[in-house]
């Protein structure tokens, strides 16, 4: 019999929200199968299978909040025995920060969403004051389906309130965290209230997560910055012509070949492709490119792209394109954010001309690019305009020294006058 | 296909990619980029969503011609005619 638990998506996850389960008991589940479904603080994340076998029982249910590594279900090797013909299976629940967790039975309506889920449009509509708001999410209760007494339409805590007590009767006992008294009397169902998540809340978790992976990083790692400027003329000029070639959906991003060029001058340096761990720098066998995508609300994720240096450039615009997708509708992997090995930011976009990147550890490295820009560029004693771009990498000293970081950028400016390699 | 019918596709386009964004107070004649703050992946699935909803097939040298809401409509209106 093996757990199957609560992941740990980057390094300063704690604790995730179960919303719902995608397998039932007695199904077959393979590795990379989509378990459940677990909202964090980059979003609602699509939890994999890494083992193989049958989902024997499951021990948590959708509504709660529990702690990175507790026991979420059971999943028994074919040909064993469940749990329940025989010895029963006790939840394994870690000390937890937050709420006491116990399996509930759960017979609530499959046909309402687990997740109600409440875009910056939907609060900017509402008119809901910041405490109804919060309200709301104590107790479970879509906004969206609550008429406004208030000044204007507007929704006051008495509204959410009187609709918490209307749709589902409080649990049983300590009833959601910080719930003001006058809503945990006793009631009859027992019911976990439906999880709300509002894109402030969201934003402002997120926030909170990026500010203590930041500072811890700061205050572990001792970066060093380095950076060079990379013509691209040709890289450039063989782009544009195989873009004319292509159909609109066939067409290839700059960033793409960036990307596959960091893989490949990964490879040339896999001291930087590493994990800084148990005081130790310990190289990772394959090349998944954590990409950073910011979000409009504000915040970052850096998923991964697996494998980047074994793909085609029409097989990484695929995937990149995808994975932005995911990012900012949700549908993002577990393993797609528990296991980038290098970060990229391209932060050409907005202009500026080059990055100074912080760590997101445990990676000891992250590469950095400012804008392609027109530029004078001496060629064989001549002056001529060429497109360039600055390369920066930021690189752990404790793995690296600069030394091994000027040979990465070197090689990276190389690989780029080849676009036709890449 | 009339002007106002391309400026409504166009607009559902936008909104499929910014879902986020209030398009009723998008300026016509200013930057999209800037305004919702879309990037190069953003823009190239602009370029594809208008592929899919208006058929046109629009060369990467024309992407400056497509800067602005009023810009957007003209040039499409153009390519629809000439098609």
């Amino acid at each position: 019999m093996n757990e199957f638990v609560m992941p740990k998506l980057g390094s300063d996850m704690t604790a995730g929200t179960l919303v719902s389960w995608r397998k039932k008991p007695n199904e077959a589940v393979h590795r990379g199968d989509i378990m459940a479904e677990v909202d964090t603080d980059k979003g609602v994340i699509d939890i994999e299978a890494f083992q193989e076998g049958i989902l024997d029982k499951i021990l948590i249910e959708p509504g709660a909040h529990v702690p990175v590594g507790t026991t979420l279900a059971m999943i028994r090797a074919d040909g064993e025995v469940s749990a329940e013909s025989g010895s029963s299976v006790k939840a394994k629940t870690l000390p937890v920060a937050s709420q006491p967790v116990e399996p509930q039975t759960q017979e609530s309506d499959a046909n309402k969403p687990p997740l109600i889920e409440l875009s910056l449009q939907d609060l900017r509509r509402l008119k809901i004051s910041p405490s109804a708001r919060m309200l709301a999410r104590q107790l479970g209760v879509d906004p969206r389906q609550v008429k406004g007494t208030g000044r204007d339409g507007a929704i006051t805590r008495d509204d959410i309130d009187k609709a918490g007590r209307a749709t589902s009767p409080p649990a049983k006992k300590s009833a959601p965290p910080k719930a003001p008294a006058s809503i945990s009397t006793p009631g009859p169902a027992a019911e976990t209230p439906r999880p709300v998540v509002d894109a402030l809340d969201r934003a402002a978790r997120m926030r909170q997560a990026i500010a203590a992976a930041m500072a811890r990083s700061n205050r572990e790692i001792p970066h060093y910055y380095l950076s060079t400027t990379i013509d691209l003329h040709r890289a450039m000029d063989w782009l544009t012509e195989q873009n004319e070639q292509r159909g609109v959906t066939d067409r290839l991003l700059y960033g793409v070949l960036l990307l596959k060029a960091v893989a490949l001058a990964l490879r040339e340096s896999p001291e930087l492709n590493a994990f800084w761990q148990n005081d130790q720098a310990e190289l990772q066998d394959d090349i998944h490119l954590g990409v950073a995508v910011s979000l409009r609300g504000g915040g970052l994720i850096a998923p991964a792209i697996h494998h980047a240096d074994l793909k085609s450039l029409d097989e990484l615009m695929r995937d990149l394109r995808d994975l932005v997708k995911r990012v900012r509708s949700g549908g993002l992997k577990s393993s797609e954010l528990s296991d980038p090995t290098v970060t990229v930011t391209n932060l050409g976009e907005q202009g500026v001309e080059g990055v100074f990147g912080v760590i997101n550890p445990p990676q000891v490295a992250i590469v950095g690019f400012g804008k392609v820009g027109e530029r004078p560029w001496v060629v064989d004693g001549q002056v001529m305009p060429r497109p360039v771009i600055c390369a920066s990498l930021a690189a752990d000293h404790r793995a690296t020294d600069g030394h091994l970081g000027g040979i990465f950028l070197t090689n990276l400016g190389r690989i780029l006058q080849e676009p036709e390699l890449l | 296909m009339t002007d106002m019918e391309i400026r409504t596709a166009v607009l559902q386009v936008l909104q499929e990619i910014a879902p986020e964004a209030d398009l009723a107070e998008l300026d016509a004649s200013a930057r999209i980029r800037d305004q919702l703050d879309i990037d190069s992946m953003d823009f190239l699935n602009f370029i594809i969503g208008l592929h899919k909803s208006l058929g046109v097939e629009i060369p990467e040298r024309d992407y400056p011609k497509l800067t602005t809401l009023n810009e957007c409509t003209r040039y499409l209106t153009n390519s629809l005619q000439n098609k």
